[in-house]
């Protein structure tokens, strides 16, 4: 083929790319390979074919089909160009022939995929309605094609709706997982963490009892090991304060699915208000509590620790000495730094949306701790970052 | 066209979507990973492609212990060392412990298969990472045989997953992806129609009614599957349930809400006055 067929569908690319979608090179040959072999004779087709190969996960079908409308909605091409190029996606073969029969009135793909980005260019904003790539009718591009169009149809299908057109439904916007969060969610992100090691249960080691066997002149030796277990101590604490009522249920669920999950090593949680000061509570009603100081001293190199706080209060909360409860102390930046030094890895998790970040006392406390926003693609992220620790 | 194409068979209903994903993995020789809420027909759609297409199906179900490479083959070396003590049987001919697992089966049958890998979810983190060089390749090496085994067809693959944990991405990008959402009313219908022709169109539609107004009920546990409503509507039938009944009460509510947690929810709310 004279042209990168991938050509035709850089605009789609684009647009997937600027929906935060990471496509790589090698699915977008996957894709292209799908085009060559005819597995979509149409949008419909194009529309099926991009988001089985192209997209992960149902969390990122919404964000396909913003890309797949932006891409095609609106667009109006002339009935020359939309035969050419439905009969260049259905059959290149055919379509070389075609060309060079004189049947297409273009010279080259390349002047058809010219014509066919500039068409999607010029008419990008002006989203006229009417008659679309896909003619919405059940038109057919075929009328006097006279070739290659049995079993092909372009446009609506049954209900009369073509792909971009549910594309623009956004059937699949609640399973983003950049809003929704549950904790099933929450548990499957942090299931990843983890750190393997041989500890625990004694299980028959196979490859050593036939060592041994072997050594003892084949008198049965068994020999154990011990199973492999997470070593992962996992820490979560908990800003309660005023600010953070609008977050509570969020937080309750991340709560709920650390403490379910039977994953770790230990588990433990602590509340604190807005910062951390001398002492956390296991229960604000119970006055259940420990000195930071004991807290601190347990943390190993085992530990994770995940702050979950919107971080932001007035500045003096955060840097003036003796914070809190009229103790008299270190500032709780301070106590946070120290924290830090006793256990590295950990990070912090804010439900504010990232706009809010600038605020001084979140920047000052994000030069600390990595900070990743409450979302399960923040969760992600975090976990990532403390499972490379 | 190099491929098959599969359109559907009879006793399962898929939608156009699926029919692309299915075609494209078959085509394209990409394992097809499906995704979906318990219940929406990942397991028997396996089923349904190896009908359709006419090839047998082998299947390995994934459990929590599983590993990779039990999936090639298992060297059941334990029965080797009983024998070697007890003289059972000729211990140098190794060969007679090693047996294969399901996808070194599907490697080694004569003809292509369907290999369906249920519930890849259940398994470690690392399983199908462990997976990913197979399957690029097609073949494994068995050291203890010194030898290798190379796929004569490339099985069509199919692996479901509940997500109860996440895929690696590494392993994605091999795969084409494709999340069953769940049936809406017009497809519920076809759905209920493969298991019971013969069934009263107004009870259905009360009943359908029901069902959907349940699953949107916020804080259940298990929100009840399409698997349930067949069951549902199976035992309405047998018990002669009236349709009016259905819209009245809720007969046999405990087919759909499995959890004992549930039906308190329900029954809350109910005394509420919802
Ligand atoms: N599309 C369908 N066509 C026909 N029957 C279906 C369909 N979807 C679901 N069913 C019915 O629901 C039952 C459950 O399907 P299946 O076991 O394949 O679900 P699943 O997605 O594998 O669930 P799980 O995640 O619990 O394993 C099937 O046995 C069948 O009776
Ligand atoms: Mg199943």
């Amino acid at each position: 083929m004279p042209t990168d067929p991938g050509q035709l569908f850089l605009p789609l690319l684009y647009n997937l790319r600027a929906q935060g979608l990471r496509v790589g090179t090698g699915e977008w040959l996957t894709f292209l390979e799908g085009m060559s072999v005819g597995l979509a004779k149409d949008l419909d087709g194009i529309y099926r074919l991009g988001r089985a190969v192209l997209v992960h996960t149902e969390a990122n079908y919404d964000a396909y089909d913003i890309a797949f409308h932006a891409t095609f909605a609106g667009v109006d091409l002339k009935q020359q160009l939309k035969h050419a190029l439905t009969s260049w996606l259905t059959d290149p073969k055919a379509w070389e022939e075609g060309r060079a029969a004189g049947e297409h009135g273009f010279e080259s793909l390349e002047e058809l995929l010219k014509a066919f980005n500039e068409t999607l260019r010029e008419q990008k904003e002006r989203h006229e309605g009417g008659n679309r790539w896909v003619g919405t009718g059940g038109t057919s591009p075929y009328g006097n094609g006279g070739r290659a169009n049995q079993g092909i149809r372009v446009g609506g299908k049954g209900g009369g709706r073509s792909a971009v057109q549910v594309a623009g439904d956004r059937r699949w916007a609640n399973y983003r997982t950049d809003v929704r969060l549950d904790v099933r969610d929450f548990k499957v992100a942090l299931r990843t963490l983890r750190k393997l090691l041989r500890e625990g249960h004694e299980v028959l080691d196979l490859d050593g009892t036939i060592d041994q066997t072997g050594k003892n002149g084949g008198d049965i030796d068994l020999v154990f090991k011990k199973d492999r277990a997470n070593r992962v101590r996992l820490v979560l604490l908990m800003d309660a304060g005023g600010s953070m009522a609008p977050h509570a249920q969020l937080v309750s669920r991340l709560f709920t699915a650390a403490s379910e999950l039977k994953h770790f090593k230990s588990f433990e949680h602590y509340y604190f208000h807005n910062c951390v000061y001398g002492q956390l509570f296991r229960n604000y009603e119970t006055w259940d509590r420990r000195p930071t100081q004991e807290v601190l001293r347990e943390l190993t190199p085992e530990h994770r620790v995940i702050y979950v706080g919107d971080a932001s209060m007035a500045p003096w909360e955060l840097f003036q000495d003796s914070g809190g409860f009229g103790e008299q102390g270190p500032a709780g930046i301070d106590w946070l730094k120290q924290l830090k030094a006793a256990c590295p890895h950990s990070i912090w998790l804010n439900p504010d949306p990232q706009t809010y970040w600038r605020h001084p006392t979140v920047s000052a406390i994000g030069q600390i701790f990595p900070m990743f926003p409450l979302t399960l693609d923040g969760l992600r992220s975090a976990s990532k970052k403390l499972r490379a620790a | 066209m190099a491929f098959q194409r599969f359109s559907g068979s009879a006793r399962y209903i898929a939608d156009p979507d699926l029919l692309s994903s299915v075609n494209a993995a078959v085509a394209l020789q990409r394992p097809l990973v499906v995704k979906g809420e318990p219940g929406t027909g990942k397991t028997l759609l396996a089923h349904a492609v190896s009908e359709a297409l006419g090839i047998p199906l082998i299947s390995w179900h994934v459990k929590s212990t599983s590993k990779a490479v039990e999936g090639l083959y298992t060297y059941d070396v334990v029965q080797r060392l009983n024998d070697s003590r007890f003289g059972d049987g000729d211990i140098s001919d190794i060969r007679r412990y090693i047996k294969m697992g399901p996808m070194g089966k599907a490697f080694a049958s004569e003809r292509q298969v369907v290999l369906l890998l249920d519930e890849i979810d259940k398994a470690d983190l690392e399983f199908p990472n462990d997976l990913l060089r197979e399957l690029d390749e097609m073949k494994f090496f068995i050291p203890e045989l010194d030898e290798t085994v190379a796929a004569k067809h490339r099985p069509v693959m199919i692996i479901t997953s509940n997500a109860e944990k996440e895929l690696p991405d590494a392993f994605l990008r091999r795969c084409v992806f494709h999340y069953i959402g769940f049936p809406d009313r017009a497809r519920m219908g076809e759905i209920v129609k493969v298991h019971h022709p013969d069934l009263d169109q107004v009870l259905l539609a009360k009943a359908m009614e029901r069902f959907y107004s349940l699953r949107k009920i916020d804080g259940l546990r298990k929100k009840p599957s399409t698997s349930e409503f067949l069951d549902w509507l199976t035992v309405l039938v047998r018990a002669g349930v009236k349709s009016e009944d259905i819209e009245k009460k809720l007969p046999f509510l405990g087919v759909l809400l499995k959890q004992e947690k549930d039906l308190e929810t329900l029954d809350l709310r109910r005394r509420r006055g919802h």
